[in-house]
């Protein structure tokens, strides 16, 4: 059964190319196979995540053994947060991939949408599977390069303009990250990251390590749009076409960014007090600016982007404040209150934004305009936009039955327990800013009537974007389940066990 | 040592380039800069005092080659390059053909 | 785009088939000596492009000619997954297995799946690089329309 794993990124990759193939011959073979493939894949990872099975397992590819206790081989790692990371990436891209059935009609070239959809999810599954620095960052760039171009799928002069922008900051990313990869080879000589995690226990170069670790912090944060680094992600979220849109707010900034400085930064890199207060301050700096920034936007799609800079603040706060929690040996039932928060707070993201993205596209679909302005009451003529992004819109800002507020309210109690009041209150604050907006989001959209008479004839859009929305807003109340007792040991305590005991991971790997 | 140091040294270069230029494809080429230190620097580590390329072969005996990872990663890097390159030229074509400039200052409708 | 004098073509048609036969050379050999798909695809490429640039070609011709490269990018990349996911199938369970006899070092014959990785890649490389070259040529006489 193990060698299933593998199909996560041979199945996307033998799909991206069989539609340029096939796609020319047959009408309609690229939506299928596209929803076809997500869908077998989500459903794969479902069936890990909840086959209650916990240890950490690895699989090498070529079949080349260890030597001498050294791994040679390139690794695919499968443990909690690889499997937790794997279902949020599938799920979100099948319900993008279904929702684009109607919604790409009206660009020209649907194959070349797909082939690009599917790269960029096989590579983002890659990136979470492997245990390897450089395959790490090989499959990095399938992702990114996809997105790249996905960004600039409009072709027109906004969307190129975003793309090019995106692609300078990305492009730096991704050297300073071979860059930090290079450093890391020339001191261990090794490219595996459970044997360089070994190896690092007993090095003592301080500054040097330091270096590396400020180089990725760097590169990573970049692909993350942490606060100093943002500058792209406005453009190229509200540039691309809405299901991209998605899948870049709701997966891949957490796939190549958030996912790569939990896992280097937990199980690779010794934790230390000066990068948890980076990540403690960085964290509190895109949560408090973001969310300004956004309140004094008019566009959807870049109120929405805004917010996701913000957002993702809550996550790496839940994160580095467990770091900080674990390095001082504080309570430990704190950390893992805190980096449970930042993860639960990470899957509840990933779908209440993908979810507000669609209905974005929904409107912009409908209506031709994604102004803020320009919009209204259009309440009473589309009812499941409506109402899913009004659930959306109470899980972004906290309201009790949605998921979204028990993850706040986790990271909260965290920070308050572990006597970081400021980023509690920073975070609270935050939180209310964000209900405004979003209030500000449903008032103009949907209720304000001012131009409800010059548009007559828009109706509900068609069945699949209804379908993907409906379904992932029952999923915006479904997730709260997770915070129950019962639920949350098969889901969320095995991620949080990976990132406790940070040296599990490693010792893991080398015992197979 | 000094020539890690250098290696970084052009990278900033390549970085001072990017953030300072105004024209695209001057911007393109401090990437590349950057690019190339990069895989400067891989190669660099990989190298032994007196190694030879690692290809095995009867005649040699006792041998010590170059340590041939970092040279696998180069070569994939310089792929990796080839296509993101590509892609920012390609864009860098039809944003003159929507514009009919290269220079940044004339074309920067969105505000970051 | 218009071709370019005769004694550049004349030039061009003597070279390029010695340098498409050199890019098949360093593709065989790619897992004896330095080289190997990257680097003898890029050779190949070079060869077609050279003879694009020296006669010249009209708009539509090139449209054509990028499409059926692209297609067959995407099916040597698929040949290529087939035979890194065929001992999947075909029972050992291990992606990228090196299913084949491995045969004596130094023959050409040997390596096991290694040589047919490289011919797959080579073809890949050399298809990618001239879609690019075709692509930028189509939109330049797109721009100086």
């Amino acid at each position: 059964m193990s060698w299933l794993i593998t199909l996560f990124v041979i199945l996307p990759l033998a799909a991206a190319f069989l539609i340029p193939v096939i796609g020319k011959l047959i009408k309609g073979f690229q939506k299928t196979i596209t929803s076809v493939v997500f869908l077998f894949l989500t459903v794969l990872s479902l069936f890990f995540l909840f086959d209650g099975n916990t240890e950490v397992y690895s699989y090498k590819i070529g079949g080349w053994e260890p030597v001498n206790g050294v791994p040679i081989a390139i690794y695919f790692v499968i443990d909690g947060l690889t499997i937790f990371m794997l279902s949020i990436i599938n799920l979100i891209g099948f319900f993008s991939a279904f929702y684009a059935i109607s919604y790409i009609r009206r660009f020209t070239a649907e194959n070349n949408f797909y082939t690009l959809l599917c790269l960029m999810v096989g590579g983002m599954n890659g990136v979470v599977m492997t245990g390897d620095l450089f395959n790490l960052f090989v499959f990095l760039e399938i992702a990114v390069i996809a997105s790249y171009a996905l960004v600039a799928f409009g072709v027109e002069k906004h969307e190129l303009e975003a793309s090019f922008k995106y692609q300078v900051l990305g492009g730096i990313a991704s050297l300073l990250i071979l860059f930090g990869i290079g450093l890391i080879y020339w001191k261990t000589k090794t490219l595996n990251i459970a044997d360089v995690s070994d190896i690092l226990k007993y090095s003592n170069d301080r500054s040097f390590l330091l270096f590396t670790q400020i180089i990725l912090i760097a590169g990573f944060g970049l692909k993350a749009a942490m606060i100093p680094f943002h500058a792209w992600l406005p453009d190229a979220h509200s540039s691309a076409p809405s299901p991209i849109s998605a899948m870049l707010s709701g997966v891949l900034i957490k796939a190549i960014g958030i996912y790569c400085i939990i896992r280097l930064f937990f199980n690779m890199f010794i934790i230390n007090h000066e990068i948890s207060l980076v990540f403690i301050i960085l964290g509190s700096l895109s949560m408090v600016l973001g969310v300004f920034l956004a309140v004094g936007q008019w566009d959807i799609k870049r109120l929405l982007a805004y917010h996701s800079i913000s957002q993702m603040g809550y996550v790496i706060i839940g994160v580095g404040i467990g770091m900080m929690i674990l390095v001082n040996n504080g309570n430990k039932s704190v950390a893992a209150l805190a980096i449970t928060g930042g993860l639960f707070h990470l899957i509840n993201h990933a779908v209440f934004k993908s979810l507000l993205f669609l209905n974005a596209g929904a409107i912009e679909y409908k209506t031709g305009t994604r102004n803020l302005k320009e919009l209204g009451g259009l309440f009473a003529y589309m009812p499941v936009t409506y109402s899913t992004s009004l659930g959306a819109s109470m899980a972004i800002s906290g309201i009790p039955p949605f998921n979204g507020f028990f993850s706040k309210l986790l990271i909260i109690i965290a920070a308050i327990k572990g006597r970081f009041y400021l980023v509690a209150f920073l975070a609270v604050i935050v939180s209310i800013i964000t209900l405004a907006s979003f209030m500000k989001f449903q008032k103009f959209s949907f209720f304000n009537k001012s131009s409800i008479t010059e548009k007559p004839k828009i109706n509900e859009v068609p069945f699949p974007m209804c379908f993907s929305m409906i379904v992932l807003a029952i999923l915006c109340l479904g997730l709260s389940l997770l915070i129950f007792p019962g639920v949350r040991e098969t889901v969320l305590t095995p991620v949080v066990d990976i990132l406790m005991n940070t040296t599990d991971y490693s010792s893991a790997i080398k015992d197979i | 040592m000094t020539l890690f140091i250098l290696c970084f040294v052009l990278f900033l270069v390549g970085l001072y380039g990017v953030l300072t230029r105004k024209n695209i494809i001057k911007i393109f080429i401090g990437l590349s800069f950057m690019e190339f230190s990069t895989f400067l620097f891989l190669v660099l580590i990989g190298y032994i005092e007196g190694g030879i390329a690692p290809i095995i072969s009867k005649n040699i005996t006792n041998p010590v080659y170059v340590d041939p990872l970092p040279q696998a990663m180069v070569l994939t890097a310089i792929v990796i390059a080839l296509a993101a390159n590509s892609m920012l030229l390609a864009i860098a074509i039809k944003i003159y053909k929507k514009y009919g400039t290269f220079d940044i200052r004339k074309i920067s409708n969105l505000k970051g | 785009m218009k071709g370019m004098s005769s004694i550049v073509k004349k030039t061009t048609q003597l070279l390029s088939g010695m340098i498409f036969l050199y890019g098949i050379y360093i593709i065989t050999h790619g897992h004896l000596t330095p080289g190997g798909g990257f680097a003898g695809g890029t050779i190949i490429a070079a060869s077609l492009i050279i003879l694009v640039l020296a006669f010249g070609s009209d708009e539509l011709t090139m449209v054509k000619r990028k499409e059926g490269s692209s297609v067959t990018e995407s099916l040597a990349i698929l040949a290529f997954l087939l035979f890194a996911s065929l001992a999947l199938i075909i029972g050992t369970n291990i992606f990228f297995h090196n299913y084949l006899p491995e045969g004596i070092i130094g023959n050409l014959i040997s390596a096991g799946v290694i040589p047919l990785y490289n011919i797959l890649v080579g073809i890949e490389v050399a298809a990618a690089l001239f879609t690019i070259i075709l692509a930028f040529i189509i939109y330049k006489e797109e721009i100086s329309k």
